[in-house]
């Protein structure tokens, strides 16, 4: 899960990370609110929104008194960053910065440890910097048992080129934002520009976090943070359901066991779409190993919801839930949806005991049900469907 | 020979008393897994039984992995725990020299893999998953929860991200069968990579040729093709899925999902034909690769 910026900061402000007083507002009065909270001096408006280019897209605007402050925020809510829409701007102490620079750490899967990444050209295109002039963007290892305690800290800050007299307190700074990543379950941290002020404090002035999903059962409070105004409302209720859904722009609904088979059932219905109409997948489901009638029947309740659907692609490996209780859960699943049940449905089944199960689809006759023997062949004939 | 996995591996369970690790010990010793223990320390002295075709199986309970080790010799250890005790589980195991741990739990933070898989480094022992199936040599043993009765021995390798792509494959080729097809799982970080698994069947002689199953996300795929190229003499067929995944949403497992321009499945595709993999389009065109190469 992805934070907003208000939302790293008050993480960083939490495991002592020095960050500037930072307000979120959702409508121009809030922002003028907190812009006199923050002492009804300079402030910056800034756009919170989950993706990069915000500056550049006029997502951050300087304010020198609250009532600017309401105005710029009404100029950016409700503005639309690269898809994204503001739902909120984050009203911000100003700070006059003597140099900028640049910290994250994070996943690497590669070498299967952690990898902390500083240069003291901050502000910048990371990504760009890490292209063109990769020598000014050090890269040090972190090994997971130790972290980075004060010794990592300094080695970091010195590979990267942080003058002396301030490498004290950097290296601090770099060992809280280890704090921050390694006791809130993060899988990136980044600070983009980390500054040193005209008075010489280091503060964090942006803040990036990813929190790992899985760790939530030890971060209750983590639940907090995710963002229901984006959340798709067939993803919410899926969520809620317990199923690993996905929403995507299409036309063929798609539910099959096992996240990489629904994977690949998503490309073969492309495949399979190009040359019907252009109908595309509508949806990533996986019900996984043991497909009961009930999670079918969720499963399809919450596909046949999405309008755009025309027709549903079942593909089943019977693994170890044969293919006979699949079949089972399938004719089961349409008796519990009984009228709500409307899109004709392909089934594919494969794997161990597909001939009991293809038998008991065959036997229940279901109108809506079409039965396929190969992935390709069924993936174009759901295609087809969704292309009438 | 097989890899990783022998006829003479003795294999201990880890969560062998609950619900999934009965389940699927019941299953590994009817594919003729040598189950010699389960772990649990509130059940030690106690045993489970467990009903296989050739009539009932007691297997016994110890209080730590330490001492199924010392009394058994086991050189196996599958793990079926929740995911807040797995952590404490691999370590139990490593520090018990089990020179190879196989982890089935799904939803470890990877906090907790990056710090195990550090220490077993440490310690020379070989972890397999987490979230992943497990692997199968046919005919000789099965440790996790591939279904035994897709396909029997034969020449092929097989390494794949992911569990159904793997039965899958399976079942295509079944008619040829496999010296070891192993799911290494989805995760971020895993113990066991498709490089590992490459360079372990081009060293079996059992094997004669290798599919390798790759999926969305980090870049795998791009250094096993590099691996193939400077190593492997054995023909290589290789699938990757999630073509049609869009930026920024994570594909059921926790490490699939293209960020910016980096995981896609075209990069990977094109990494391994670079590599002289022949790569095909949809699981069954993959199958008929392979087919073509062991019928030639």
């Amino acid at each position: 899960m992805d934070l907003f910026e208000y939302q790293a900061r008050d993480m960083f402000e939490k495991h002592g990370v020095p960050v500037l007083g930072g307000i979120v507002a959702t409508t121009p009065e809030e922002a003028r609110a907190a812009a006199e909270q923050l002492g009804g001096g300079t402030v910056v408006v800034k756009a919170q929104v989950k993706t990069g280019g915000r500056g550049k897209a006029g997502g951050v605007k300087l304010a020198h008194s609250p009532d600017e402050a309401a105005e710029k925020a009404g100029q950016i809510l409700g503005m639309d960053i690269k898809g994204h829409t503001v739902h909120r701007v984050m009203i911000a102490a100003g700070a006059k910065i003597a140099e900028e620079f640049y910290f994250s750490l994070l996943l690497d899967r590669a070498e299967r440890r952690y990898l902390a990444m500083a240069s003291v050209e901050g502000g910048v295109e990371i990504e760009q910097l890490a292209v063109e002039r990769p020598e000014a963007l050090a890269r040090v290892a972190v090994d997971p048992q130790v972290g980075i305690d004060d010794a990592k800290a300094r080695e970091i800050a010195q590979t990267a080129g942080f003058p002396e007299e301030i490498l004290d307190a950097v290296a601090d700074v770099f060992v809280k934002l280890w704090d921050v990543y390694a006791n809130e379950d993060a899988t990136l941290v980044e600070v983009n520009p980390l500054v040193r002020t005209e008075d010489g404090a280091i503060v964090a002035l942006d803040g990036k976090v990813t929190l790992d999903e899985n760790a939530e059962f030890r971060h209750t409070d983590h639940s907090e943070l995710e963002d229901a105004q984006a959340a798709d409302p067939l993803e919410a209720r899926a969520k809620e359901k317990g199923l690993n859904y996905v929403k995507l722009d299409g036309e063929v609904g798609i539910i099959g066991n096992g996240a990489g088979l629904v994977m690949s059932t998503l490309d073969v219905v492309a495949y399979a779409g190009e040359e019907r109409g252009g109908v595309k997948p509508a949806n990533f489901l996986d019900i996984g190993g043991g497909a009961s009638a009930e999670v079918m029947a969720n499963g399809l309740d919450i596909i046949l919801s999405d309008p755009q659907v025309k027709s549903v692609f079942v593909n089943v490996f019977g693994g170890i839930t044969a293919c006979d209780a699949v079949a089972n859960g399938i004719v089961q699943a349409l008796q519990i949806l009984g009228d709500h049940a409307t899109k004709p449905l392909v089934v594919r089944l494969d794997g161990n005991n597909v001939v009991e199960g293809r038998a008991i689809l065959e036997s229940a006759a279901h109108p809506l049900v079409t039965l396929v023997d190969t992935m390709d062949g069924a993936a174009a004939k759901a295609a087809e469907l969704a292309n009438a | 020979m097989a890899i990783f996995l022998t006829e003479s591996s003795k294999v201990i369970v880890q969560g062998m008393t609950g619900s999934e690790g009965q389940k699927h010990t019941t299953r590994m010793l009817a594919s003729g897994t040598t189950v010699v223990g389960g772990v649990n320390p509130r059940k030690a002295g106690t045993s489970v039984d467990f009903s296989t075709d050739g009539g009932t199986v007691s297997v016994p309970v110890f209080g730590s992995v330490k001492e199924a080790v010392a009394e058994t010799g086991a050189d196996v250890s599958v793990i079926f725990v929740p995911p807040a005790h797995t952590k404490g589980a691999v370590l139990e195991a490593v520090d018990a020299g089990v020179p190879l741990v196989v982890i089935i739990t799904e939803g470890v933070p990877v906090a907790d893999t990056a710090e195990f898989f550090s220490y077993a480094q440490s310690k020379g022992v070989r972890l397999i998953g987490p979230n992943c199936p497990g692997l199968i040599s046919p005919g000789k043993s099965n440790v996790g929860i591939i279904p035994a009765d897709i396909s029997g021995p034969g020449k092929i390798g097989l390494v794949s991200k992911s569990g159904t792509l793997t039965y899958q494959m399976m079942y295509e080729l079944r008619d040829f069968g496999f010296s070891t097809a192993i799911g290494i799982g989805g995760d971020p970080i895993i113990g066991t990579t498709h490089i590992d698994a490459l360079e372990a069947f081009e060293a079996d002689p059992e094997t004669a040729a290798i599919v390798m199953i790759g999926e969305i996300g980090g870049d795998a795929e791009e250094r096993a093709a590099a691996f193939i190229q400077a190593n492997v003499t054995k023909p290589v067929v290789g699938y990757v899925a999630g073509f049609t995944a869009p930026e920024g949403k994570t594909m059921g497992h926790a490490g699939a999902i293209v960020s910016g321009s980096s995981g896609t499945a075209q990069a990977k595709k094109e990494a391994l034909e670079a590599a002289g993999v022949r790569v095909g389009k949809t699981p069954s065109e993959t199958a008929e690769l392979m087919r073509s190469i062991l019928s030639a």
